[in-house]
């Protein structure tokens, strides 16, 4: 039971990471692998806000989302469209994207060192217990969580009934098909990359309240953030939300019974196992 | 054989003989380079044997690069040491084929994620092996000096390039050239794509393996967080598109200066490596598309006239 709950409140942070890369990879098919930076980025400006000007961390995610988002617009509109325009097929766009994003995954590394120092960064808030079906958990995961829930549900309602959402969700779908009936493709895949960048430097925020984080830790949350994508399915929010806590649960109870030092094979574990049965993801149907 | 393929192989033999008497006119400090530089030669050229061709991006070498020397830290007390490389490049090509068998029958993006993380995972399944066994690290001691460790890698790299070589001449190495430009097409054309795929990425994976099995006894001392050390991936990826994967020579060209550039960056501002990589990603992806291979045969195009 501990384990489960422990596990679906780190699910539950995961989800949103990981929505964050759906967008800007099912949208604007960007698989952008700088995305555990974004991430590292965000946590860091909480710690910062935190420990120089005593901003609860929940109260900087209204200045934290809305700088992520304009920096992953500036990202998407210079570095990212030249790339897009000068792609022939959407194979050449993968690997131009996959190189382009690990030269910013590491030029962030770089200059986050440079900028904080390679130590391991965390802060106290909210580190009481919380008693919940007989077992303690600390509150600033419950609290990580519950914003989780609620920042995801908010983006889903907009995705599903809102015109903008709309339009994201027929690039998504087919970005030629989606030119013809009237969308900017251009627009919406920039506006969904800064989306999902701003969703991930918020969950990177959350995250930061109970993990202590370094400047060279990005990478790892990156491959997390990709395995659930690829459990749950390119574009597949249920899908996404579902792999996370079945990543959450996997690598807690993994951590508690076998080793904390095996959570990155207990992924690997599942992604191998999606790979061989279920390559579309969970709830994909078979590409002929 | 043609004149020019007559030609080309006295330019290789007279340049690998140059390479391989570097102990004899080199100072101890350019053959510590030298052995570097040979590592990543014989690196980033078998990277970009599959990469090349294939468009598929492999970050596993330091996963394949980790197990060998770990062949090397297990089997030299009671092995002879020559049987040990050879020994590394069939494990290596074994868990490759394994590999590839479950990434590459899908997109490029997959095979990408899951070796971006392979080093790290079998480094955690390596240390924690360690760990129920009571052994941390191991020391390596040998007899075998710096200059043997080059020329085994000359060796290895003499083998790499003859392999390529053939590779490029054989049926196989037409079909990877169909694939990488179109995998439909391929298909049609009755080329099963998937298992000639995993029969090339096997070729990086045993280098790769027999190279670590080599360097081992350099490092005296081995554990997993240095033999697994997921950086030396990202190097081999960059020098060898730096270089241009378009050709045999590529990588080589990417080698020499990048591998200069590094050693003075680590020696001036050590903390500025990861900063240079990200640099150079860039600059590959945005100014040097094809390489030094690329910009060589637009300057040929332009001014040499031949076809």
């Amino acid at each position: 039971m501990f384990i489960l709950i422990t596990g679906l409140l780190l699910g539950g942070t995961y989800a949103l990471i990981a929505l964050g890369l759906n967008l800007q990879y099912g949208v604007a098919r960007i698989m952008n692998l700088a995305n555990g930076e974004m991430l590292v980025a965000g946590g860091f400006a909480a710690f910062w806000l935190y420990t120089a000007g005593q901003v609860n961390p929940v109260a900087a995610l209204i200045v934290i989302a809305p700088v992520a988002f304009v920096a992953n617009w500036l990202i998407y509109r210079f570095m990212l469209q030249p790339l897009v325009k000068r792609a022939k097929s959407r194979g050449a766009l993968e690997v131009d994207s996959i190189l382009a994003t690990f030269g910013m995954s590491f030029a962030f590394v770089g200059i986050m060192t440079w900028a904080f120092g390679g130590g391991y960064f965390n802060y106290a808030f909210l580190a009481q217990p919380l008693e919940m079906f007989g077992s303690s958990y600390a509150q600033n995961r419950v609290v990580a969580f519950v914003l989780a829930v609620v920042i995801g549900g908010a983006l889903w309602l907009w995705l599903t009934y809102s015109r903008v959402g709309l339009n994201l969700r027929a690039v998504a779908v087919n970005p030629a098909s989606a030119s013809l009936v009237g969308v900017d493709v251009r627009r919406a895949s920039a506006l969904a990359f800064a989306l999902g960048g701003a969703v991930t430097a918020t969950g990177g925020a959350l995250v930061s309240m109970f993990f202590t984080l370094d400047a060279s830790v990005g990478v790892l949350f990156t491959m997390k953030a990709l395995i659930i994508i690829i459990m749950g399915g390119v574009g597949d929010v249920r899908g996404t939300i579902v792999a996370a806590v079945i990543l959450g649960i996997a690598e807690t109870a993994v951590a508690r019974l076998v080793d904390p030092g095996l959570t990155l094979a207990a992924a690997y574990l599942l992604f191998l196992l999606v790979l061989l049965f279920k390559p579309a993801g969970l709830f994909g149907k078979a590409r002929g | 054989m043609s004149g020019t393929d007559w030609r080309n192989l006295a330019i290789s033999a007279a340049l690998l003989g140059l390479a391989a008497l570097l102990p004899v006119y080199g100072s101890p400090y350019w053959l510590t380079m030298g052995t570097t530089m040979a590592m990543f030669v014989v690196l980033a050229t078998s990277w970009a044997l599959f990469s090349g061709p294939t468009h598929y991006i492999s970050l596993a070498t330091a996963a394949f690069f980790g197990i060998g020397t770990f062949v090397t830290g297990l089997g030299f007390q009671s092995l002879p040491f020559w049987v040990l490389p050879p020994l590394a490049a069939v494990i290596g090509a074994v868990l490759a084929a394994l590999v590839g068998l479950v990434t590459l029958r899908l997109s490029g993006v997959y095979f990408v994620i899951f070796t971006l993380g392979l080093a790290e995972m079998v480094r955690q399944v390596v240390t924690w092996v360690q760990n129920q066994t009571g052994h941390r690290g191991m020391y390596v001691l040998t007899s075998i000096t710096e200059r043997e460790i080059y020329w085994m890698l000359v060796a290895l790299g003499a083998l790499v390039f003859l392999a390529g070589w053939l590779i490029g001449r054989s049926r196989l190495g037409f079909a990877l050239r169909i694939i990488g430009n179109d995998e439909t097409v391929a298909k049609h054309a009755g080329i099963d794509t998937a298992l000639a795929k995993v029969a090339l990425f096997m070729v990086p994976g045993a280098v790769a393996a027999a190279t670590g099995a080599i360097l081992a006894p350099r490092y005296i001392y081995i554990e997993p967080s240095t033999a697994f050390a997921p950086l030396l991936s990202f190097q081999v990826v960059i020098m060898a598109l730096l270089g241009g994967t378009g050709r045999l020579w590529g990588p080589v060209a990417g080698v020499i200066p990048f591998s200069l550039l590094w050693e003075a960056i680590t020696r001036q501002a050590p903390n500025q490596t990861l900063l240079l990589l990200g640099i150079a990603f860039l600059v590959i992806v945005y100014l040097l598309p094809g390489g030094f291979v690329g910009l060589w045969e637009r300057f040929r195009r332009r001014f040499g006239g031949r076809t």
